[in-house]
């Protein structure tokens, strides 16, 4: 009986991970599809209700980073919501938002050079709000630990650009990302840029494996790159 | 009916000086002003009153009398700014205070006298007080204020008229303390009508013959100055109002230094508070008070002070304003505990009063069983970007909506509420950068031929070779807004992958165009 076999062993991972301190979402709609990166996460689920941080070594992966958060958040914003986005340095141009399927209305951005994590961890503790964004350069195990709690408790999702950071050290967040801008590839060797093309890494998830892909966001969702080769090809076929 | 308590100071201006400068307290002094070239006295403290010097005198008269007098400058506006400042403090009193001319305060104190045990306890207490200080002051309360400010100034030792008594306990005073003005009060003297029961069975008709016209100054007087002020305020009002208003057949109405917030709780206590709990739980006390009341009928609070009454004189104050109407005592709260601590207590606070300032109807939202996130109208969100401003300023919270425009800095604009519907929709036919710079940065660029995106391109000192882009897309400048050089944008992207929005500001043609990077593309 192989089937039971698989079926106990998925259900014993469920406890192992319930005794491990994981809590499994309420809300079931909420599901966030990112194809195979899914298979990375405990119970094949992304993990809300957690803080992510996210590596930028440049503008271009802050801004990358940033795209990526979007399209996370066009699907947690479907229903009614609201997110705050609180940065430093970056400035959001809000029209560009609209392309991945999210009303610019529905975002508070605050802008600030002080009192940052003060204003994020606020934010993470209400729970009037689906998400908060935020960029910050400097975090310790404590301060990581602070966002974390008030994340879990008001199931919050968090999201933290660390924008040049200068030390990585051990934090208490769920995951930690890093994403690369990569070349786009047009069909056919048509003139012009593809879709937007990402080098993502999960460096760090707790209760999962780390892993690294290629994605690209096509047409409102995220496609790993081999997918979308074949894709591109199928559309070609058709055309032909 | 209505009490009335009025405050005279004899010398206001000298006990002023006289309590920063304790060493005068024991000799004469005077204030001059400068005067058509001599030095006039306008005050004079009681110890040079002793001695016949009195204010409108010149300095030189008042120092043959006495050589050894102190003068003193007296600086301009002293008095009101003063009687301003008291009638501050006064508010521990009677929450409608006005400063009346240069010598004195009027109280609204209907209502009040009972809370210190009645009007001679009333009366008591604020001379009492005010002595502490060092001010010297006679308070009389009465039903109307022109008898109250009768007896304060001219009373012998009585100082409450019983209500209803006003007519008796003025007939023995003379009629200046009807507040007549100069002419009409020497001419009543040159009549013979010295006291107010000389005339005050006048019928109507024969005064108003005599002095009805009088207001009509036919003679320039130069009498005392300092009190010109008052003159010029009272000299339009006729004998038979004065009578009226002192008798009360005339209501007389007062405009309050500070007028009371409809919305207004007050907790005085008994002993100085000087600590931030003490401050904290007398605020949670005024808040379920104030928002209790708000609940009931309706209204929430847009903004909110709470001053701290010290026990030295000075007041602090602390405000905050919200979102959203709310009347929910514990968010009201935390906004206010995030300013307790720039509170400084001095030697102790004795009266806290919160006021709502700003008052609005609040929508009450039906309960719901499950609170699932409602979006931007949900409460927890305003109750948040309310606690965020307190501290960060509300100038850093922004939402955006379109604005019909097609030059990218002007395609946006900051909502002024929550609640704003965009009028727009947002353009999204072209794509456009997720991360806009905040000024198009100049960059050092390579293009092959006119109208095609460039080659390569060097910002902040890094070459990138773009290997694939999309464009140009042209957009001009709205000529009815600014003159300016349309400006061509690629979309271009270089061998690492990474995406840029640039622009070539002007025409190819012309020799002074130039090259900018505006936004990183996701």
């Amino acid at each position: 009986m192989p089937a039971l076999k698989a079926d106990i062993i998925t259900q014993l991972k469920k406890d192992i991970l319930a005794l491990q301190g994981f809590r499994p979402l309420v809300d079931a709609q909420q599901k966030i599809d990112l194809g195979t990166i899914n298979h990375s996460f405990p119970n094949l689920q992304f993990p809300l209700g957690v803080n992510h941080e996210f590596i930028c070594n440049s503008n271009e992966s802050l801004t990358a980073s940033s795209g990526f958060i979007a399209g996370i958040l066009s699907s947690l914003l479907q229903k009614a919501g609201a997110v705050v986005w609180i940065s430093s340095s970056q400035i959001i141009f809000p029209p560009a938002l609209v392309s991945f399927g999210i009303d610019p209305a529905q975002l508070i951005f605050i802008h600030l050079k002080k009192d940052i994590l003060w204003t994020i961890e606020e934010a993470l503790k209400c729970q009037g709000l689906v998400a908060v964004v935020g960029e910050v350069a400097s975090l310790d195990l404590a301060i990581s630990r602070r966002l974390q709690l008030a994340a879990e408790q008001s199931r919050v999702t968090g999201f933290l650009l660390r924008n040049n950071p200068r030390h990585l050290f051990t934090t208490a967040f769920t995951c930690r990302w890093q994403i690369q801008p990569l070349q786009s590839e047009t069909t056919d060797g048509l003139p012009g840029i593809g879709f937007p093309r990402w080098q993502v890494e999960l460096l760090k998830v707790r209760n999962g494996k780390p892993g690294a892909w290629q994605l690209e966001w096509v047409n409102g969702r995220f496609l790993p790159v081999a997918a979308t080769s074949s894709l591109h090809h199928d559309e070609h076929k058709q055309a032909v | 009916m209505k009490r009335f308590a009025t405050i005279w100071f004899p010398y206001l201006k000298t006990d002023w000086f006289s309590i920063r400068q304790p060493d005068l307290r024991d000799d004469a002094f005077v204030l001059v002003t400068p005067d058509h070239g001599r030095m006039l006295i306008t005050a004079a403290n009681e110890k040079a009153i002793e001695q016949s010097i009195y204010a409108g005198m010149v300095a030189a008269d008042a120092k043959a009398i006495r050589p050894s007098l102190t003068v003193i400058d007296d600086p301009p506006g002293l008095a009101q700014r003063l009687l301003k400042r008291i009638a501050g403090w006064c508010i521990r009193f009677s929450p409608c205070v006005t400063v009346d001319g240069d010598e004195g305060l009027i109280l609204d104190a209907t209502g009040c006298t009972h809370l210190w045990g009645g009007d001679a306890d009333y009366a008591n207490d604020i001379t009492a007080r005010f002595r502490k200080y060092g001010y010297t002051v006679r308070v009389a309360i009465a039903d109307t204020i022109g008898a109250a400010w009768a007896l304060s100034r001219y009373g012998k030792d009585e100082c409450i008229i019983e209500p209803g008594q006003q007519s008796a306990a003025l007939l023995c005073l003379p009629g200046a303390a009807l507040r007549l003005d100069n002419d009409t009060v020497e001419r009543l003297n040159k009549l013979g009508l010295r006291q107010v029961k000389d005339f005050i069975g006048i019928p109507k008709s024969a005064l108003r013959r005599r002095f009805g016209r009088s207001e009509v100054r036919s003679r320039k007087s130069d009498f005392r100055p300092q009190t010109s002020d008052l003159r010029l305020q009272t000299s339009h009002v006729g004998i038979i109002t004065r009578i009226n208003q002192a008798l009360g057949l005339e209501e007389e109405f007062i405009q309050p230094v500070h007028p009371p917030a409809p919305y207004q709780e007050r907790l005085p206590c008994l002993e100085p508070i000087v600590t931030a709990t003490g401050i904290e739980i007398a605020l949670q006390r005024l808040l379920d008070a104030l928002s209790k009341r708000l609940k009931q009928e309706g209204k929430g609070i847009r903004k909110a002070v709470l001053k701290c009454y010290r026990v030295d004189g000075k007041i602090e104050a602390i405000e905050i304003g919200t979102i959203r109407a709310s009347h929910h005592a514990e968010h009201l709260f935390r906004l206010f505990e995030l300013k307790i601590s720039s509170v400084e207590p001095g030697l102790g606070i004795e009266l806290f009063i919160l006021e709502a300032t700003k008052v609005e109807d609040h929508l009450s939202s039906q309960e719901t069983i499950w609170k699932s996130s409602g979006g931007l109208q949900d409460e927890r969100i305003s109750e948040l970007l309310d606690r965020l401003s307190t501290r960060i300023g509300v100038d850093s919270i922004r939402r955006y909506l379109p604005a019909e425009h097609y030059w990218p800095e002007r395609s946006v604009k900051a909502a002024l509420s929550l609640d704003e519907e965009a009028t727009t929709t947002w353009k999204v036919e072209r794509p456009r950068p997720l991360q806009l710079l905040s000024r198009p940065e100049p960059i050092e660029v390579m293009a092959p031929v006119p109208d095609y995106p460039p080659m390569n391109f060097r910002y902040k000192g890094k070459l990138h070779t773009i290997i694939k882009a999309d464009g140009p897309e042209r957009i001009e400048q709205e000529w009815w807004m600014e003159q300016g050089q349309h400006r061509d944008y690629y979309y271009a992207e270089d061998e690492e992958g990474c995406r840029y929005w640039l622009f070539r500001l002007g025409h190819y043609a012309d020799a002074s165009y130039k090259w900018f990077v505006h936004g990183y593309f996701i």
